[in-house]
């Protein structure tokens, strides 16, 4: 059991006040998101059901906010004046629960429970169960609904102006009707604090999106929305949290369409289709994805020694 | 400030929307969502009293039932309010993982429950609501009888922890209550008693169970015992066997499919506790008509006169099946 070997990584993630004072650079965001990767990797070896394929694409969007953009506090999780993270795209969980566990809400021993009966990592997002989850998700299109909800909440406590609510929106979401409902009240109440992250991957159940249901031009729909919509690469640490970090300061629903690859970081999962929610993690395909992660991350670790430090 | 009991006849949404505003005015948290029948549903008191904590969606009430998901988790006590079949049919999923699954403090006002909404027609008839709402998972089911108990249904709960769906009505309702009532209490009242029958009634079948009571004993000489269960979920079945356990047999009236509403709540209870012959007034396997609210009722048979003649056919079958009682009183 190879890959149930720990993550060596002896630095624990910055806390929340290390964090406003010193923002973990680009490089060391890269590093963390394999870190996730590794995690999910891991978790799915063990649980042999879930969605890797979907928490590899928004691998780098989780990083960007859980180590760097997103203003929580483990010790504190009820925090009034807290971000909120909402995973719209709720079948992706693993690679939240890697991010929630990295950062203390919960023993990261608890990821190896994951699907399992009697644990606590549900197969979907579930705020009943498992610290520093929102509100529950998992069926599409009700994600950006609930951020709105949160987002409304936020300014009638006067707390807009500091809180803000991060969605993660898949393809499959921007499929469904009620996200355009969504968008449309959004505008229309004029939310200042929402951020939706479309982890545009292209791949779905059935196959290509643009197969199955083309939803063609995503950040121009959000535009006639009356949103802010810009368009990034979803796997450019750079480029991702420059357009998370702008997003909140704009006092308007902001939409980032993230281009991504369905299983970012495996290469034989990267951008194929036919691994969505299917049991794809094999013990010889986790050594195999793992080697190649742990590749990564001695890579990037090594890097980041060598750099000391530098950009910002 | 104390609420003005009704003593004409007032549809029971009214009650929602006076006790709504006064919520708002004594509780800041109150929020109050509706999907463009503001009027309808009455949700429009509270919102022309508190503008900045109410939300009209338009017609959008997946968008709604998701948004009071949000609020809630962030700590609102969200009130919303459209059309029964728009709120437990177009978004029963946003109701079920959004709201009941997790288990937040959200209330349904489900106005324009049934048939007696009238001409609007089948498309707006919502007439399996209840069984849906029953059916799903920590919901609580609340069909007030007339305007004073719809208003203490939306005044208590504020109160409660759990997520609710509230069934309210078009017409004009008799009263069935003179005052507000201090309590829902068990959500099963004995409106009236007697020996020979049950008649268990909910939401705007109370008043004409109460009514067909009355030709029983005057027509028959039938001594008929008249429930109102105003909560169908859950059911307090205490109430309802000690009733079934005095007159061993029972009519059950609804404005609701018989399937999965309450006919289906007592026969469930009697069955495991106390077989009876509970008889059933409701919708068969179809769907409403468009009519007067009121001609839409008499053509399902949801009248007075339907549940007496309901009650003299369950009364032919008494003697021949309804057996000692399986507890409560001896059967005489």
């Amino acid at each position: 059991m190879r890959h149930l070997t720990p993550v060596p990584d002896p630095k624990p993630p910055p806390k929340l006040a290390e964090r406003e004072e010193a923002k973990p650079r680009i490089a060391e965001l890269e590093r963390w998101a394999t870190v996730l990767r590794i995690d999910c990797v891991r978790m799915l070896a063990v649980a042999k059901s879930g969605h890797l394929d979907s928490s590899l694409s928004a691998a780098d969007i989780v990083a960007a906010l859980y180590y760097r953009v997103l203003r929580h506090d483990p010790e504190n999780p009820e925090w009034p004046a807290r971000d909120r993270f909402v995973l719209c795209k709720g079948h992706a969980a693993p690679i939240q629960y890697a991010a929630l566990a990295q950062h203390g809400y919960f023993p990261l021993e608890e990821l190896m429970g994951l699907r399992q009966i009697g644990a606590q990592l549900q197969g979907h997002p579930d705020m009943r169960r498992t610290p520093g989850i929102e509100v529950s998700t998992g069926s599409l299109g009700q994600g950006l609904s609930m951020c709105v909800g949160i987002g409304l909440a936020l300014r009638l406590d006067g707390l807009a102006e500091t809180a803000h609510v991060f969605g993660v929106l898949s393809d499959g979401d921007c499929q469904e009707g009620q996200t355009w409902e969504a968008a449309t009240a959004a505008v229309h109440f004029g939310v200042p604090n929402i951020t939706a992250i479309v982890d545009y991957n292209h791949l779905q159940t059935d196959g290509t999106t643009e197969e199955v249901m083309d939803i063609r031009d995503v950040r121009a729909k959000f535009e006639a929305f009356g949103w802010d919509a810009v368009e990034i690469d979803g796997h450019d640490m750079g480029q991702v949290v420059e357009a998370l970090e702008r997003s909140r300061t704009l006092r308007k629903p902001a939409a980032i369409v993230a281009q991504t690859k369905k299983g970012k970081g495996v290469s034989a999962m990267e951008g194929r289709f036919g691994f969505h929610g299917k049991a794809a993690v094999s013990p010889e395909f986790a050594a195999d994805a793992l080697e190649e992660l742990m590749a990564t991350l001695e890579e990037q670790t090594k890097a980041l020694h060598e750099e000391g430090g530098g950009e910002s | 400030m104390p609420a003005e009991a009704k003593t004409e006849p007032t549809p029971t949404r009214a009650g929602y929307g006076d006790a709504l505003a006064d919520l708002g005015e004594s509780h800041d948290d109150v929020v109050a969502l509706d999907a463009d029948l503001a009027v309808s549903t009455q949700a429009i008191k509270f919102g022309k009293k508190f503008p900045e904590r109410f939300f009209n969606v338009g017609a959008a009430e997946a968008n709604m039932m998701s948004m009071a998901c949000g609020l809630a988790a962030t700590g609102k006590v969200p009130y919303c309010s459209t059309f029964a079949v728009f709120a437990a049919g177009r978004a029963y999923d946003q109701v079920r993982l959004g709201i009941a699954h997790n288990e937040l403090k959200v209330r349904i006002g489900a106005s324009h429950g049934g048939v007696s909404l009238g001409e609007d027609g089948a498309s707006h008839q919502m007439i399996e609501d209840i069984a849906l709402m029953r059916a799903m998972p920590r919901m609580t089911v609340v069909v007030p009888a007339d305007y004073n108990q719809a208003y203490r249904a939306t005044a208590e709960s504020y109160e409660r922890d759990e997520p609710m769906y509230m069934r309210f009505g078009r017409p004009a309702t008799p009263g069935v209550y003179d005052d507000i009532p201090e309590t829902l209490g068990t959500g099963v009242d004995v409106l009236r008693e007697g020996k020979d029958i049950s008649l268990i009634g909910t939401g705007h079948m109370v008043w004409r169970a109460l009514e067909a009571a009355e030709s029983l004993e005057a027509e028959d000489g039938v001594e008929a015992e008249v429930l109102n269960v105003s909560i169908v979920k859950p059911l307090h079945s205490e109430t309802v066997l000690e009733s079934l356990g005095k007159t061993g047999v029972a009519v059950t009236a609804e404005e609701h499919r018989v399937v999965g509403g309450l006919a289906d709540a007592v026969r469930q209870v009697a069955a495991e506790q106390h077989p009876v012959p509970i008889f059933a007034v409701g919708l068969g396997d179809e769907f409403g008509i468009s009519g007067t609210g009121e001609a839409c009722m008499e053509h399902f048979g949801l009248t007075a006169r339907g549940i007496a003649d309901r009650a003299r056919e369950a009364l032919v079958l008494k003697p021949i099946v309804s057996r000692p009682p399986l507890f409560g009183p001896e059967w005489t």
